[in-house]
């Protein structure tokens, strides 16, 4: 059996990526959190996950960055908010998850091929482009980008989607779809931070 | 007759079908008017909140926007659209920076909402208030209205109320964040023998990690499954089309899991409302369960 060191070194440490954690949500409120782990309890992913909520917490706060956006975590959290509305210093757990994914894809941390930030990415483009969501396409392009072979599994699924008329393979689009991605280009020029609250 | 407006989102005009039809027959059934909002866009789900924040409280304010046209309530049966658009409307309140850049390109981009030309502007009342159809059958339409009028009551069907994560967390304007129970009463109200003892009602569904990671998405289900299989359930009602999928159509998949049959209909709330008021089966999309529902209705027609 091998064991790897588990010691983090300062070197390993990015200052900037602390301090920008630390600005995500009002009144330096992530310095509050006392690292009790209901997060972590509370969550019902945190088994599946390789750092729980906490240790998430901790690292993001410390800055190691390549932990933080490395770790799978980030892509399991389905925003329950079972953290959130636990945590006893009103820290807004879910909120900060959803940061950190952006920040994973803008930096380029996220891996390419990982079925989560490939669906929010194909999620993201049909709804710019259309106003609204096919499922069924959604579907069809992630099994494409991220492996096909992972979805066999659902096959009998789809079939009784199709059987029972709840698939529809017409694109759906909104009639105004111009306005809407001018309005979403417009806000995205624009130099304000939203804060996570 | 009160009217309010209807959000139905993406999953309604697809795989959660079965909630609009239903959704739509209960209320006119009850003479409430639910007319559906004039090219609403998708509200941006939990994805499009992990890519750009910004563009993701654009997209769901466009809705509320074209929602402030009427002023009427928007009704929003699925619970991501719900919380989402509730969500956004209160950054709008709190946050003046974001309220006024939203409705700046709102006025700049969008001449069908805010009107044409070089005058064209925006401001957002904040008269419209985002509600669940619980919320609104429950406090608007009320248990004693539904009560008196069920006419088939399903006396006999075991139902674990099931209402999902985003409705009651972060927020539960409604309902109690921890042990909610509008559902419970309204399925009580058509005759339903509810088990409010189901412990999971407010567990995660697995969501989308469902698509992304099924072998996930089949553990959070399982334990759900599980648990209403050891407790003799017929049928679990849910009120959210994720959850409803989740839970439906996976079952041969969660039987082989736990070592256990599992064969149990997920219903919308809202069809077991329509059973007990009488509507036809058809209208109410029940032929659309994976899952045969006739055996279940049978059975517990056979017990009485």
């Amino acid at each position: 059996m091998t064991t790897e060191p588990m010691i983090r070194s300062e070197s390993d440490r990015d200052p900037e990526f602390a301090a920008w954690f630390t600005s995500l949500v009002e009144e330096e409120k992530l310095r509050e959190c006392i690292h009790c782990g209901v997060c972590s309890g509370n969550c019902p992913l945190a088994s599946h996950m390789d750092l729980g909520p906490r240790k998430l917490m901790a690292l993001s706060r410390q800055g190691f960055a390549e932990d933080v956006l490395g770790s799978n975590t980030i892509w399991l959290c389905t925003s329950c908010y079972a953290c959130t509305t636990a945590c006893p210093q009103q820290i807004p757990v879910t909120e900060v998850m959803y940061a950190l994914k952006r920040r994973a894809i803008e930096t380029g941390k996220a891996p390419s091929r990982h079925p989560v930030p490939v669906m929010a990415k194909g999620f993201t483009k049909m709804v710019h482009k259309r106003g609204r969501l096919t499922e069924a396409y959604l579907i069809a392009g992630l099994a494409l980008k991220s492996g096909i072979t992972r979805y066999i599994g659902m096959v009998g699924v789809g079939i009784n989607a199709l059987r029972t008329g709840r698939v529809s393979l017409k694109l759906d689009s909104i009639e105004k779809r111009d306005e809407l991605s001018r309005l979403l280009d417009a806000v995205d020029d624009h130099s304000k931070e939203v804060s996570v609250r | 007759m009160t009217a309010y407006d209807y959000y139905p989102g993406c999953s309604l005009k697809g795989t959660g079908k079965p909630y609009e039809e239903s959704l739509l027959a209960v209320f006119e059934a009850l003479d409430v008017g639910l007319d559906e909002l004039d090219d609403w866009n998708c509200c941006g789900a939990t994805a499009y909140m992990a890519v750009d924040e910004k563009k993701a409280v654009a997209l769901a304010s466009r809705n509320l926007a074209l929602a402030e046209q009427s002023g009427k309530d928007l009704v929003a049966p699925c619970n991501a659209c719900w919380l989402v658009l509730n969500k956004t409307s209160r950054y709008l309140d709190e946050d003046q920076d974001l309220n006024d850049l939203i409705c700046s390109a709102i006025a700049g981009t969008c001449p069908s909402i805010s009107g044409n030309g070089k005058g064209a502007s925006f401001e957002f009342s904040g008269n419209v208030s985002v509600r669940h159809p619980l919320d609104v059958l429950y406090n608007d339409v009320g248990v004693e209205a539904l009560e008196n009028a069920v006419t088939n009551p399903l006396s006999g069907l075991r139902v674990a109320p099931y209402y999902g994560c985003q409705i009651v967390r972060p927020m539960s304007p409604f309902d109690d964040q921890h042990d909610p129970m509008t559902m419970d009463h309204l399925l009580a109200a058509a005759g339903c023998d509810v088990a409010s003892d189901y412990p999971f009602k407010t567990r995660c569904c697995g969501a989308s990690q469902m698509m992304t990671m099924p072998d996930v998405g089949i553990d959070l289900v399982s334990l759900l499954l599980e648990d209403a299989v050891s407790r003799d359930i017929d049928v679990i009602a849910v009120a959210c089309p994720l959850c409803q999928f989740n839970l439906e159509g996976y079952q041969p998949r969660v039987s082989k899991r736990i070592k256990a049959e599992t064969k149990i209909p997920i219903l919308y709330f809202t069809q077991l409302l329509g059973l007990a008021l009488g509507l036809d089966k058809k209208a109410l999309g029940i032929k659309r369960s994976f899952v045969p529902v006739e055996p279940v209705l049978a059975r517990r027609a056979s017990d009485d």
